[in-house]
């Protein structure tokens, strides 16, 4: 069972609570994750990546395990943490329009 | 005794304020879709009770929400814009091509006959068509094709297609209008289109007199005479008599002609309202005075509407989809502003009352009349 993680306004959108819990097929990827969240939450369609491209959008970023793999392949295998539904998959919205100085 | 029903969009969410006739009593509800930008939020005319809802956020992208019960309740429908074919360039802002790309529904249009027949005007610049009441959009891609469109430039918002106006005289006729192209009118239900820009005059363009390029930023019509249309375009409010072959400005006396919102009275076809607006840099109403303008002249002679209205210190904007109308006999006008306020009047606008305050900038109004 794989755990994601959504952000709060696509837990909305979704009608979701907490985490939600997946049965993904075969090995555990983005794109396998994603394809079994979009299949089970058909109105997330194109909120987390293209519906042509299937690229990310540009301001959601993936984290598991303390890593951002927001840049690694979509079909590259996932830490197993993730895998066996110890740790959960982070669909996260990237912080933006804050200011432009530090 | 009708009721009304105001459908209020804005950067962080949808609210519907309700009323009965007497436009005095309001009840607010919402905000729906809390945190996304709603663009815009309109009913159909042949069943009120059927609203469609343009709902985006630059993390999450496009969502398109219906609702069967007036607001009530909603469920996402399809939200896949995809152009047809291969999408082809415009205009970037420093003149270089740009590849097409879909990034919001400006406005949806329900049909004047359908329920379940709505389209929507997108960024960039093109419109979309649902048969199924939002399920599935399929691009009415004549307009994007037309042989200007390489040439079609955003304007400061965008390059967005804003307004669409369905004439209820001809089911075959569509108007839209978009920054930066201008006008285009269909007389095929949107298979083939032609600019109706001739009288436009824009001197922020090398030819002012150009077929496309225009920064016309809402068109407004009367149903009883869809060969009438009035403009507010980025500076100077225009008219044409001839369903937009030719356009002549009757901006008059108006203290200001830039501005973003127009509209018609609901009974009198001559009776037409603006909001002036000081300068393309200086986003708000002339001397810190919100000041709606009527005209009774279908334009050229504008009376001041100030009563009930901010004469002082006032610095909002009021958006190019922030204005409607009710049909009640004693028309009513709503208007939206960035500041959150959203001001009626019950007398065809002689005095105003905030129906709210403190919304979120408001980014849409439109106004069902409900038996």
């Amino acid at each position: 069972m794989i755990r994601v993680e959504l952000p709060a306004h696509l837990r909305t959108l979704a009608h979701v609570g907490g985490e939600v819990k997946l049965d993904v097929e075969g090995p555990v990827t983005q794109r396998s994750i994603l394809d079994a969240l979009e299949n089970a939450y058909p109105m997330l369609q194109g909120t987390i990546r293209d519906h042509v491209t299937q690229q990310r959008r540009a301001f959601v970023r993936f984290f598991a395990c303390t890593e951002d793999l927001s840049h690694e392949s979509p079909d590259a295998p996932l830490p197993d943490a993730v895998a066996k539904g110890a740790e959960p998959f982070l669909i996260v919205g990237a912080i933006a329009g804050g200011s432009g100085r530090w | 005794m009708s009721n009304v029903r105001v459908l209020v969009g804005t950067r962080k969410g949808a609210f519907v304020l309700a009323s009965d006739g007497k436009r005095e009593q309001w009840s607010v509800s919402g905000p729906h879709f809390a945190g996304w930008e709603i663009y815009h939020v309109k009913g159909s005319p042949v069943d009120p009770n059927r609203l469609y809802a343009s709902q985006s956020s630059g993390w999450s992208g496009q969502v398109i929400q219906r609702s069967n019960d007036g607001g009530q309740t909603w469920e996402p429908v399809d939200n896949k814009f995809v152009y047809n074919g291969v999408p082809g360039t415009h205009q970037w802002y420093d003149g270089t091509p740009h590849p097409w790309e879909f990034k919001r529904v400006w406005h949806l249009e329900p049909s004047l006959t359908d329920p379940e027949t709505v389209y929507a005007g997108v960024e960039d610049a093109a419109l979309f068509r649902s048969a199924d009441g939002g399920k599935s959009w399929q691009e009415l891609s004549g307009l994007r094709g037309h042989g200007s469109g390489p040439h079609w430039q955003p304007g400061a918002g965008g390059m967005c297609l804003h307004t669409v106006i369905l004439d209820p005289g001809n089911p075959g006729r569509i108007f839209i209008a978009i920054s930066a192209a201008g006008a285009f009118r269909s007389d095929d239900g949107g298979e083939t289109w032609q600019p109706i820009n001739r009288g436009l005059k824009s001197q922020y363009i090398p030819d002012p007199n150009a077929e496309v390029g225009h920064c016309v930023h809402h068109v407004a019509m009367h149903r009883s005479r869809p060969g009438v249309l009035f403009m507010q375009k980025h500076w100077d409010v225009m008219r044409s008599d001839d369903a937009g072959d030719s356009w002549h400005e009757v901006s008059g006396n108006l203290p200001t002609d830039f501005g973003f919102a127009i509209d018609v009275h609901a009974h009198e076809p001559e009776t037409i309202y603006v909001v002036p607006i000081k300068s393309d840099s200086e986003h708000f109403p002339p001397e810190g005075k919100l000041r709606v303008y009527r005209s009774r002249t279908g334009g050229n002679e504008w009376e001041p509407l100030t009563k009930g209205l901010p004469q002082n210190d006032c610095y909002v904007n009021v958006l190019r989809d922030a204005m409607a109308v009710d049909s009640l006999d004693s028309c009513g006008v709503y208007f939206g502003t960035t500041g959150g306020q959203v001001y009626a009047s019950a007398d065809a606008g002689d005095s105003w009352a905030p129906i709210v305050r403190d919304l979120p900038a408001v980014l849409s109004v439109e106004v069902q009349t409900l038996p």
